[in-house]
């Protein structure tokens, strides 16, 4: 399934570019954070990789296949839960996977209790929290044993002891041996996430760096500026 | 005009046995008629909604433009079929009550599948990627977005059974509005009025608004308590 390799991805809904030759290879290792301004395609590029969208170009292969090999899963921005306890909206997902009930239920009662959410499993899950949901959709990839998780802005209006739980969560997801790839806006969660960084502008890879290499000495303009949060970026870039 | 409701008022307060037939006649059948309009009207709008093939947009505009059938031409259509020489004859349904319940099946069934399709179609779209990439088939999602819309889809069946139960051109010629064996609450209400028993026609529509509105006051908390306990 890895390295994935993504050259020349081309993304144009209608003739509007989004994503442009794209090129980009991951490891199957480590957390890969997408950094970059909005509207430049990092959840585009998710979505094009979960097979949500269909490509208008280039080629994603995974290994040296064309079909991810492993499991994949995703984690939306606003995740989906149904009108069901949390235990449910668990345990419905390993449904297509082959499990009987009681290794259904099991790992349900694992992941649950990972993400420390068990004391609530009997509650509604849309009763909630913002950052409780986010961690029951984690909890749900997770019991899925992704080989990727893509992570499409976890932590968007979290607060900060919310954002601390959903990274342990993640953290410990990449220690089981899950390659995580996952977009924010926050400099501050990149830097304590990331392994390595992969900067988007223009609807394409400016820099793919280690994460530490990035941060000390972002290479191109464009980085450069989101880092120094120059407004409006654009015009520093286009100088 | 006060002395009409003051009868009314009286055929109701002395439970008039006949009076009582007829509402129950009609809550059997539209009840019943409701029962076989989710069976089939829940999963077919649901099934549509989630569905992807080609004329999938006539079929929901046929579907929607079902809602407004009239329903004397229901009753003729089910009249010929269930008549001796149609072809369900050999049943001798005509002119029962199983008659009207299948005349009034046909006019829920499109309100209901419409009216779920609508509703499942928007939870439909915000839960397809989840649900795809989770590995959820189509067949498997329309039990679980059936079950996650309950609450709203509860519209859909008020809707139905207000259809039901207010319709009076269908279940007029298939039951033939025989007097304690196929006579409803709306037959009885438009023989009566011709008749000149206006207090036994207003009385009868008292209790029909009053099951009705009685009906939806119920949903309505019992949604309202769902959704608190729910979310």
């Amino acid at each position: 399934m890895f390295p994935l390799r993504i050259a020349a991805l081309r993304f144009a809904p209608e003739g509007r570019v989004v994503l442009d030759e794209l090129d980009l290879v991951l490891p199957g290792e480590g957390i890969s954070v997408i950094l970059g301004p909005n509207g430049t395609g990092k959840t585009v590029l998710l979505r094009l990789l979960a097979g949500l969208l269909p490509a208008h170009g280039g080629s994603i292969v995974w290994g040296d296949a064309p079909q991810p090999a492993g499991r994949l899963a995703m984690v939306f921005q606003q995740p989906m839960l149904l009108r069901m306890s949390v235990f449910a909206n668990v345990e419905f997902a390993l449904r297509p996977q082959a499990m009987n009930s009681a290794e259904r239920r099991a790992r349900t009662t694992e992941v649950l209790e990972r993400v420390g959410l068990a004391y609530r499993a009997r509650d509604s899950a849309r009763l909630l929290s913002g950052g409780e949901r986010q961690r029951l959709a984690l909890a749900r990839a997770w019991a899925m044993r992704p080989r990727l998780l893509l992570l499409d802005e976890p932590t968007a209006s979290l607060d900060p002891s919310a954002t601390e739980a959903v990274e342990r969560i993640i953290r410990e997801i990449r220690t089981e041996g899950a390659k995580v790839l996952m977009t924010t806006h926050n400099l501050g969660q990149a830097t304590r996430l990331a392994d390595d960084i992969v900067f988007l502008a223009e609807g394409r890879v400016q820099e793919h760096e280690p994460a530490q290499r990035f941060f000390a000495h972002p290479q191109s303009p464009a980085a450069r500026a989101f880092m120094q949060g120059e407004l409006p970026w654009r015009i520093a870039f286009d100088h | 005009m006060t002395q009409t409701l003051l009868d009314a008022l009286s055929l109701l307060g002395s439970f008039d046995h006949r009076l009582l037939d007829i509402v129950a006649l009609s809550l059997r059948v539209s009840l019943t008629a409701l029962v076989i309009g989710a069976l089939l009207g829940l999963p077919l709008g649901a099934g549509l909604a989630v569905a992807g093939f080609r004329g999938r947009g006539a079929l929901i505009v046929a579907l929607n433009a079902l809602m407004g059938l009239p329903s004397v031409v229901v009753g003729v259509l089910v009249y010929l079929a269930l008549s001796r020489s149609g072809p369900l004859g050999s049943y001798g349904l005509l002119f029962s009550p199983a008659a009207m319940i299948v005349a009034q099946s046909v006019l829920v069934v499109p309100l209901i599948a419409a009216v779920t399709r609508q509703i499942v179609e928007d939870a439909w779209r915000d839960y397809a990627p989840e649900l795809s990439l989770i590995g959820i088939s189509r067949l498997q999602a329309v039990a679980l977005l059936l079950a996650d819309c309950r609450f709203s889809l509860s519209v859909a069946m008020l809707a139905g059974l207000g259809r039901a139960m207010s319709e009076v051109g269908a279940v007029m010629i298939v039951g033939g509005n025989i007097d304690g064996y196929t006579r409803v609450m709306t037959t009885a209400i438009a023989l009566e009025t011709s008749k000149g028993d206006l207090a036994l026609s207003i009385a009868l529509g008292l209790v029909l608004m009053a099951l009705i509105l009685g009906l939806n006051i119920a949903v309505h908390f019992i949604r309202g308590w769902a959704l608190r306990r729910y979310g």
